[in-house]
């Protein structure tokens, strides 16, 4: 969809970055990042975790100042050193978490700290009828008196965005601002865009949502490794280019051999029963409807771009999140009871995406992080069998080559790469029968990256069945004999065989709407699975 | 992590810092008991250790149940209150024999302690409200069960395991002492000790390791509640009286403070059994040795509180993670 009548968009740019950088602790965020904005147009903002999306906002919401380079508001070169100054001069930021008051009011959220006065004392008649008003415009029609959190959060959504856009808004921010909405919502969220474009005002649209930006953005800015890759109207773009772009592969330029330490060869799989089954598993928001299934010796690929519900539908798998719908079976007997804990016992793990927060246990030691969830079998009557224990601590930081000072040293002291496969082997020692891997080589240095690579192709190799996510292509396609792709919480793609090629990978992930998927997935309906991607990336490769 | 290497060395002064985290609390004991001496020798007397380990003991068994609260990042305020409820109830079954008597008190500071961790594991409220409800409640109800006035005990047994002494150290202290021994013995040697560490660390790390998180949670408040009714006893045994109106008083901050000093993080995922003894063991001293030497109340409060606020300091997560 083409504007038509949007303001010619050219003429001075509202704001512009000029050779912004931007360094945490050494590594690179920004690198000589350019972007100017032309008053009334929407401008996309795109770019995998890490890309450096995140910062770029920051830094033209004075949240962080640059290391190099310039803002320039209408002209005027600025230094905000306060999120408010940049308020204050028209930037508004709408962020993908509500940042409202829940207790409160819906009116008072609307104007909090701008209530309209008489006497001196709010005016709560006058606030009401003004916010009743506003928020029509907006598509809620709730009682703006009710306490906010007793909205949905997509009204809720609608109130941050009624809050942000001011009248004297130049340059209107979203964060992923339909990570949240039904698509009835994401329609009323357009038409308050067009509208802001129609005024004249600059939107920056942020999403992984490609739908959604081929619906309303006027120009893109792809960005990757805290650069910009490519700047340009959006209208004229293939699909395939933008996520090529995204992703840093030429079409031209695939390989398939020497970057991973995956062997080139398949997994001899027995062609018998899938060892777990997972049937229309439905997450709110996040996974809608993803059926598949993994047999033994197997390792199946989940792909996806970021927030297309791979992780969800790992956690999902293994009862870690709660769900909507859906079945799991592990060697034919159904689950009735979701949980990791029942999950755990059933033979299925999950090695989860984000170490520190799901993953080790900072203070305890190297060998009480590997026996976790092993401790009531290497128990007798509650009390733990000090040699079985080391007996398993033991062969596993051998086998996996874990370098600690010894099983002693506190888990948070090792490196990432070292953490990771205290986690595997954590695991491991549970005998599963079924292994999820999100993200497994995230953060981790080369060596370790290789090694934990080629200990996902011996244990296939050994009949464990293992689900691998992984954001980089080449391991998805070199680590995997079968890639389910996701899109928007739904499957989109099967690859199998020869069919498992980077080409493949992104056609499918190109594909518009869901076809041939097995649900069908408006394309608001997905999730967004980190604004703060980038700096959590910075910090892992710190 | 490139800061940190495979050996784990730090920098001097956080090692430093570190030591004084794990040990600063047994050198300002040494520290305090010389002193003491020197400013009194009659202080190290078989009669004032005696005296001061009749007033140390209850304060030890509540804190050992706050360090295990404390250490899945929790809190207990509601243990001074069982110890009223302990009180009242006591004496009402005394007739059948101090061993019912002891079997029931011990079985409902179980039950609230059970309310409390329910509130806390199923309903998700926070351990601060949710003890904090359970203290004003408990207390009432103490109170309503003994009526107005404190009730005089004249049971031998109950007597003689409050006021007197095995091998010179009064019944009382033996019943900390093992206490502590087998709270010790938990946190090191057993499966819960491993999983309530695990989960005042890292909750949601501990959930998807599949460790029965609520199962621990409502244990946790249990045992913490089994100690401050055991503790209500003792007090009851030793004052020869119940008086749920006063029994137990602010002990829910005495035991907290017992387990700060003793270098337990109120952040969770540590608990220091040995640092807890000798937390409240410090505390008890301190305020001896002050009142001995005539300083005044006010004084002797605003020492304990900065020594608390040294030991908070001391004590709290450096951003190393």
């Amino acid at each position: 969809m083409i504007p038509t009548q949007a303001p010619a968009p050219d003429g001075e740019p509202v704001l512009e970055v000029v050779g912004a950088g931007k360094t945490f602790a050494g590594v690179h965020a920004l690198r000589d990042v350019s972007l100017s904005l032309r008053p009334g147009e929407v401008h996309a903002l795109i770019g995998e975790n890490g890309a450096g999306k995140s910062t770029l906002i920051k830094v033209m919401t004075g949240v962080h100042r640059p290391d190099t380079g310039t803002v320039t508001l209408a002209g005027r070169t600025v230094a905000f050193t306060t999120p408010l100054e940049a308020q204050a001069a028209g930037i508004s930021t709408i962020y993908q978490e509500v940042n409202l008051i829940p207790l409160m009011s819906v009116a008072r959220n609307l104007f909090l700290g701008r209530e309209p006065r008489r006497f001196g004392v709010v005016d709560t008649r006058a606030m009401n009828r003004q916010a009743a008003q506003i928020l029509r415009g907006y598509g809620v029609e709730s009682d703006v008196s009710r306490p906010l959190h007793t909205l949905g959060l997509g009204a809720q959504q609608m109130v941050a965005l009624a809050r942000a856009v001011r009248i004297d808004a130049r340059v209107v921010i979203m964060d992923e601002p339909t990570s949240s909405l039904e698509p009835r919502e994401v329609e009323t969220l357009f038409s308050v865009i067009r509208d802001l474009r129609s005024k004249g005002v600059a939107v920056v649209y942020v999403s992984h949502r490609l739908d959604e930006l081929y619906a309303i953005c006027d120009r893109v800015t792809v960005m990757r490794d805290g650069a910009v890759v490519h700047t340009g109207e959006l209208a004229g773009l293939e699909r395939l280019k933008l996520i090529s772009l995204m992703l840093g592969r030429e079409m031209s330029e695939v390989r398939r051999e020497g970057a991973t330490a995956f062997a080139a060869d398949g997994h001899d799989r027995q062609e018998d029963q899938p060892i777990l089954e997972a049937r229309d598993l439905a997450v709110r928001h996040k996974v809608n409807g993803v059926s598949l299934s993994i047999r033994p010796g197997e390792v199946v690929g989940l792909g996806g771009l970021l927030g297309s519900g791979r992780s969800e539908t790992a956690k999902a798998v293994v009862g870690a999140i709660a769900t909507e719908g859906g079945t799991v079976s592990v060697a034919g007997t159904a689950m009735t009871r979701r949980s990791p804990a029942a999950a755990i016992r059933a033979g299925v793990v999950m090695l989860a995406e984000d170490r520190k927060a799901e993953g080790i246990i900072p203070s305890l030691s190297v060998r009480e992080n590997i026996v976790l969830a092993a401790l009531p079998r290497l128990s007798r009557g509650g009390i733990v069998s000090t040699a079985r224990q080391d007996e398993v601590v033991t062969y596993f930081m051998e086998r996996l080559g874990i370098k600690a000072s010894g099983p002693e040293q506190r888990v948070s002291d090792l490196s990432g790469g070292n953490q990771q496969k205290v986690l595997l082997a954590r695991w491991l020692c549970m005998n599963p029968k079924v292994l999820l891997l999100d993200e497994p080589t995230r953060g981790i240095d080369v060596g370790a990256k290789a090694e934990v690579q080629s200990l996902v192709d011996e244990l296939a190799r050994e009949g464990l069945g293992v689900l691998l996510i992984s954001s980089e292509l080449e391991e998805l396609i070199e680590g995997s004999d079968r890639v389910v792709v996701l899109k928007d919480g739904a499957v989109v793609g099967h690859l199998e065989g020869d069919g498992v090629t980077e080409q493949a990978l992104l056609a499918a992930l190109a594909s518009s709407g869901a076809d041939g998927a097995d649900g069908d997935v408006p394309g608001a309906d997905g999730d967004v699975s980190g604004a703060d991607g980038d700096a959590s990336r910075a910090e892992e490769t710190r | 992590m490139s800061a940190t290497t495979v050996s784990g060395r730090l920098p001097q002064k956080a090692r430093v810092l570190k030591d004084i985290q794990n040990y600063g609390v047994y050198l300002a004991l040494v520290v305090l008991i010389v002193v003491a001496v020197a400013l009194n020798t009659s202080f190290l007397s078989a009669s004032n250790l005696r005296v001061q380990l009749f007033q140390l003991s209850p304060t030890l068994l509540v804190a050992l149940g706050m360090a295990l609260v404390i250490g899945t990042e929790g809190i207990d305020l509601s243990v001074g209150a069982t110890i009223a409820l302990s009180a009242a109830v006591l004496p009402l079954y005394l007739g059948y024999g101090l061993g019912a008597a002891l079997a029931l008190a011990l079985l409902i500071g179980a039950v609230a302690g059970a309310i409390g961790g329910s509130m806390v594991a199923f309903a998700r409220v926070q351990p601060i409200v949710a003890t904090l409800s359970l203290m004003i409640g408990l207390r009432g109800v103490a109170e309503l069960i003994n009526g107005d006035a404190a009730k005089p005990v004249t049971a031998q047994s109950l007597l003689s395991l409050g006021g007197n002494s095995a091998a010179g150290v009064p019944w009382m202290a033996w019943v900390a002492i093992v206490a502590a021994a087998v709270v010790a013995v938990v946190m090191r040697r057993t499966t819960f000790g491993r999983q309530l560490v695990a989960i005042g660390d890292n909750r949601q790390a501990a959930r998807l390791a599949g460790l029965p998180v609520r199962r621990v949670l409502v244990t946790v408040y249990v045992i913490s509640g089994i100690l401050a009714a055991l503790a209500g006893v003792l007090v009851v045994g030793h004052g020869a009286e119940a008086d749920p109106a006063n029994q137990g008083l602010n002990m829910e901050l005495d035991a907290i403070t017992a387990v700060v000093v003793g270098g337990t993080p109120l952040s969770g995922g540590r608990v220091r059994v040995l640092g807890t003894v000798a937390g409240a063991l410090f505390m008890q001293l301190i305020s001896a040795v002050l009142t001995q030497h005539d300083v005044h109340t006010s004084y002797t409060q605003i020492i304990e509180a900065a020594i608390i606020c040294g030991a908070v300091y001391v004590s709290r997560e450096r951003g190393s993670r």
